[in-house]
């Protein structure tokens, strides 16, 4: 059997009043696609993190593809959650893009090879368009598309991104799902969200994360899952969107 | 009178100083303003007055002192700055103010006369001594080639440093280099224009280029050239009004509020713009 590429075991972070993450275990195998959602700070972000290694559990192990997270930088790709940045910041699509070949694997292509390796990463986010734009005036959605053709671009074996739908309008929305679902053969996906509805018409299988992580590797999303996840707080339930998405997605599941 | 000004040789090399200068300020001054550290870049200036006062005492030469107190600040401030990952200014404060404490305690315990200590505080870029516009020539020249080099990990790591780390870019070693070229830079020019027109071509050339400029390197050179003309303006104008009318306004300041009336009109630019488009 080969290395898991994401193998987590009894994970914990935070402190013990207010644990973020508590025994979380998680394996994927090469391809999978999974969907985690939960409510707001329910430490999807902080999970995203510690498997990219930038935060270090404070129990359990790591591993990406049999290793420590910090000695397999390079392989993952990840799309952070684009409200963190410096709108004053003057830099282009391109620009952007081609950051993501500054890793080891794509280093040694030279400038020219890069830049085609990015120009073609950017058709597929369908913004060739808007290759010498500044980032400061794209919408929140080409933003996201900007990101998401970053992270390819380097065409790594595991993709981890944040919330990519956040701002997007549903048809860009639908079309980033699209391309994720192009992609989940040929690499193993993590998609974090609060869109639950969309999100489980693209995943393979799918999870509910609050402190706890709830997987049965399925693609079904179980009421005790949702329970589990959302649990007894009745103000996240009305935050969230379980109640109302968890019909149709019922009606669908089958 | 243009070429009268230029007839003098203090002018002439005035103004070289005064362009070597800006295209170190525009590519340091760059990545000072956009990735906010143009406090740290002030506290380090300070903070090099402890060497020179410790150069007086000991009896090497005080830059050699400034620079070793520039660069051992900024990877003290850099190092906890990437282990607090927290607001830094309350630590920066205290380099800031301990620095120039120590350079005036270690001056004063010199022998002989106390060294004039506010001089290398305010330069005078009317004298400046002809050794560092070699000095500062060759800061520029190491600058560029570092650009050549490393401008897209430098560009990566301070727009997204978590994503520069997740790709593999050593993103400390980075952050590290960067603070320790502004102190470089800071330390240098201190001797050439003084701490304040120092901060001033730092900070506002490079702010006035980020209205504009479509790029980062783009951002550099805008910052260069305005940075150039600033002082090429302050220069020309401040020597015609002592000679016109008789009127001296020290050269150095006089550079600084134009720079600072260049960016009142840009943003006023940028706004104008903005409105039209939104309009």
């Amino acid at each position: 059997m080969s290395t898991p590429p994401i193998a987590l075991r009894d994970v914990g972070f935070g402190y013990a009043s207010t644990p973020v993450l508590q025994s979380v275990n998680l394996t994927l195998a090469e391809g999978d696609f999974l969907g985690i959602i939960g409510p707001n700070a329910g430490g999807k972000t902080t999970l995203l993190k510690i498997i990219l290694g930038l935060l270090e559990p404070d129990q359990g192990t790591v591993e990406v593809f049999g290793r420590p997270p910090a000695a397999s930088r390079g392989s993952i790709g990840y799309v952070p959650q684009y409200a963190k940045f410096d709108a004053g910041f003057p830099i282009d699509v391109l620009e952007t893009v081609r950051m993501g070949c500054l890793g080891p694997s794509v280093r040694a292509l030279g400038q020219a090879g890069q830049r085609d390796l990015a120009m073609a990463a950017i058709e597929r986010v369908e913004l060739t368009d808007l290759k010498s734009e500044r980032l400061d005036r794209l919408s929140g959605g080409q933003l996201q598309r900007v990101l998401i053709a970053r992270a390819l671009v380097s065409e790594p074996r595991i993709l981890l991104l944040d919330e990519p739908t956040a701002s997007v309008d549903t048809r860009i929305g639908r079309s980033v799902y699209e391309l994720l679902g192009l992609l989940s053969g040929s690499m193993t996906i993590i998609l974090v969200s609060h869109d639950i509805g969309v999100i489980s018409r693209y995943v393979r299988t799918i999870a509910c994360l609050n402190v706890r992580l709830h997987y049965h590797h399925s693609r079904e999303l179980t009421d005790e899952m949702v329970e589990a996840a959302y649990g007894c707080p009745v103000d996240l339930v009305a935050h969230g969107h379980p109640h109302r998405v968890l019909p149709t997605h019922s009606g669908e599941g089958g | 009178m243009i070429s009268d000004a230029l007839g003098y040789e203090f002018f002439q090399r005035a103004l070289m100083a005064g362009l070597l200068a800006s295209v170190a300020c525009g590519v340091v001054g760059t990545f000072v303003v956009v990735r906010r550290i143009a406090s740290i870049s002030g506290g380090l200036a300070h903070a090099s007055f402890g060497g020179i006062g410790l150069g007086y005492l000991v009896g090497f030469p005080p830059m050699a002192g400034a620079l070793a107190f520039g660069i051992a600040s900024a990877l003290g401030i850099g190092v906890a700055e990437l282990r607090l990952r927290q607001g830094m200014d309350t630590l920066i404060a205290m380099v800031w103010a301990v620095g120039m404490a120590l350079g005036i305690v270690f001056a004063s315990l010199a022998p002989g006369p106390t060294p004039d200590l506010l001089s290398y505080l305010f330069g005078n870029i009317l004298f400046v001594p002809p050794v560092y516009l070699w000095l500062t020539a060759a800061l520029d020249v190491v600058l560029l080639l570092l650009m050549r080099f490393r401008f897209r990990q430098l560009q990566a790591v301070a727009f997204d440093e978590e994503f520069s780390w997740v790709i593999g870019l050593p993103v400390g070693r980075m952050f590290l280099l960067l603070l320790g070229l502004t102190a470089v830079t800071v330390v240098v020019l201190i001797r050439v224009v003084g701490v304040i027109l120092v901060i001033a071509l730092l900070t506002i050339p490079a702010a006035i280029a980020r209205h504009w400029a479509g790029g980062l390197s783009h951002m550099m050179m805008l910052a260069a050239v305005v940075g150039g003309l600033c002082i090429s303006a302050g220069l020309f104008v401040s020597y015609g009004l002592s000679v016109a009318f008789g009127v001296d306004i020290p050269t150095g300041p006089f550079i600084i509020l134009l720079a600072a009336a260049l960016y009142g009109l840009s943003s006023l630019a940028l706004a104008l713009r903005a409105g039209k488009r939104t309009a």
